[in-house]
């Protein structure tokens, strides 16, 4: 124990945890979690921050939370625990982005209620925080956020250029006076299906470049 | 009758749970490399769905919502709970799931050991959370629409994925690109079906 508690806080393997999501061990693009809420927020870039700010608030305090409760959680109920955190985070989430930036909010919909069944927090509760301490959960936490945000905010940038000619709301073409020549703003970018075919093109840009995460079949 | 059909046929096609909202994305993509596990899935789900919405419809109509509590007397007229709905949805659904789970276990242990660990993460399965809170937000009027709501959404979930699974098992003998193999054209896939599934928008029933 007292060898552990010296290791430093920002060691090379915790620093691994908070920086390996971003990339490698994304949740989005290579352990397949999260996507549900993922896509459908995409439209625009400002619900995407939000989202993405969000998720990454959860996960990190209720990785903390149930890792720091993981010695008292009998196993059968592990679940109904996780989910009774997870979704009272969730309740306090949609409350303050109710007080504080209630357009957002509508634009979100269901889908900061549907945080609590976001795999990703579930995911890494089970594969994480339930074996390992409070400090390292916390980080994995927040490299997991952090890593899902990226794919968000890649996604939300393209979708928003390309559908809308904006950027964060700033009509960017218009300023530019692209449409005086003729371009048109890609209508199809704005339809959900394009979310899904976007995270598939960064799934092959992101694997072409490591090739060790190309799948065998 | 004919506005419970209308509600039926329009969230099995229109409002479909994967090609619309991407519901249920993560065991979607999961499960459905063989059609026959995705056919249990498919199943498992639809039946949490019509037990959870109706049920979770009953609770928020009844206790939650703002002057739902009317009946307790004059006092309780004007309690607002709806805050708790997020938590109560949740704590239903992980009961539901944990009794499915059981009734499997007993009756079919083939399928419960093929579903494997998705049968527990239905209870996380965004699908059926989903449908609980479109049906908050989309004020039905009586229990027969929700009703008619959840089956219709179970049973959109259910084609999709036993679609997407037969596709996959012809994808197998396919020549994809490396990288794309696997997540990435089950991805794009995905996308090309629900651009399909787009025509449908738009149809008033």
């Amino acid at each position: 124990m007292s060898a552990t508690e010296k290791e430093p806080l920002f060691s090379a393997k915790n620093i691994k945890l908070l920086t390996g999501p971003l990339g490698k061990n994304n949740p989005i693009t290579v352990q397949v979690l999260g996507i549900c809420s993922a896509l459908a927020v995409t439209v625009k870039l400002k619900p995407a921050l939000v989202m993405a700010l969000s998720v990454t608030v959860v996960v990190a305090v209720s990785n903390v939370v149930i890792s720091a409760l993981r010695s008292h959680i009998p196993d059968r109920i592990r679940i109904i625990v996780q989910l009774v955190v997870i979704a009272t985070l969730v309740i306090i989430v949609d409350q303050l982005l109710k007080a504080y930036a209630f357009d957002v909010s509508k634009q979100l919909s269901i889908f900061v209620g549907l945080i609590i069944t976001n795999c990703i927090i579930m995911g890494r509760l089970e594969a994480f925080a339930l074996s390992n301490k409070p400090w390292q959960s916390f980080l994995d936490g927040v490299g997991n956020g952090a890593g899902y945000g990226i794919i968000l905010i890649v996604v939300a940038f393209f979708r928003e250029l390309l559908g809308s000619g904006s950027i964060m709301g700033y009509p960017v073409i218009q300023k530019l006076g692209l449409y005086s020549a003729g371009y048109e703003n890609n209508g199809m970018m704005i339809l959900p299906p394009m979310a899904l075919i976007l995270v598939g093109l960064i799934i092959w840009f992101q694997r072409s470049r490591d090739k060790s995460l190309i799948e065998k079949k | 009758m004919e506005n419970l059909l209308n509600i039926f046929i329009k969230s099995i096609f229109i409002d479909n749970m994967i090609f619309a909202y991407f519901l249920g994305m993560c065991s979607y993509l999961a499960v459905s490399k063989t059609v026959k596990t995705s056919v249990g899935l498919g199943i498992a789900v639809t039946f949490v769905l019509v037990i959870t919405v109706p049920v979770n419809y009953l609770i928020y109509n009844y206790l939650l919502k703002k002057g739902a509590l009317a009946w307790l007397g004059k006092g309780f007229a004007d309690v607002d709970l709806s805050f708790l709905s997020f938590i109560i949805f949740i704590a239903v659904i992980a009961t539901m799931v944990q009794i499915v789970e059981m009734i499997i276990e007993k009756f079919s242990p083939a399928l419960y050991n093929s579903l494997g660990i998705f049968l527990p993460l239905i209870a996380v399965n965004c699908a059926i959370l989903g449908a609980s809170l479109f049906m908050q937000e989309r004020e039905y009027h009586n229990i027969g629409e929700v009703t008619a709501f959840a089956l219709g959404s179970g049973i959109g979930w259910f084609l999709a994925i036993v679609c997407l699974a037969a596709i996959r098992e012809k994808l197998r003998y396919s020549n994809v690109p490396g990288p794309l193999k696997g997540l990435g054209i089950t991805f794009i896939l995905t996308g090309l079906i629900a651009i399909a599934f787009m025509g449908m928008m738009g149809i008033k029933l």
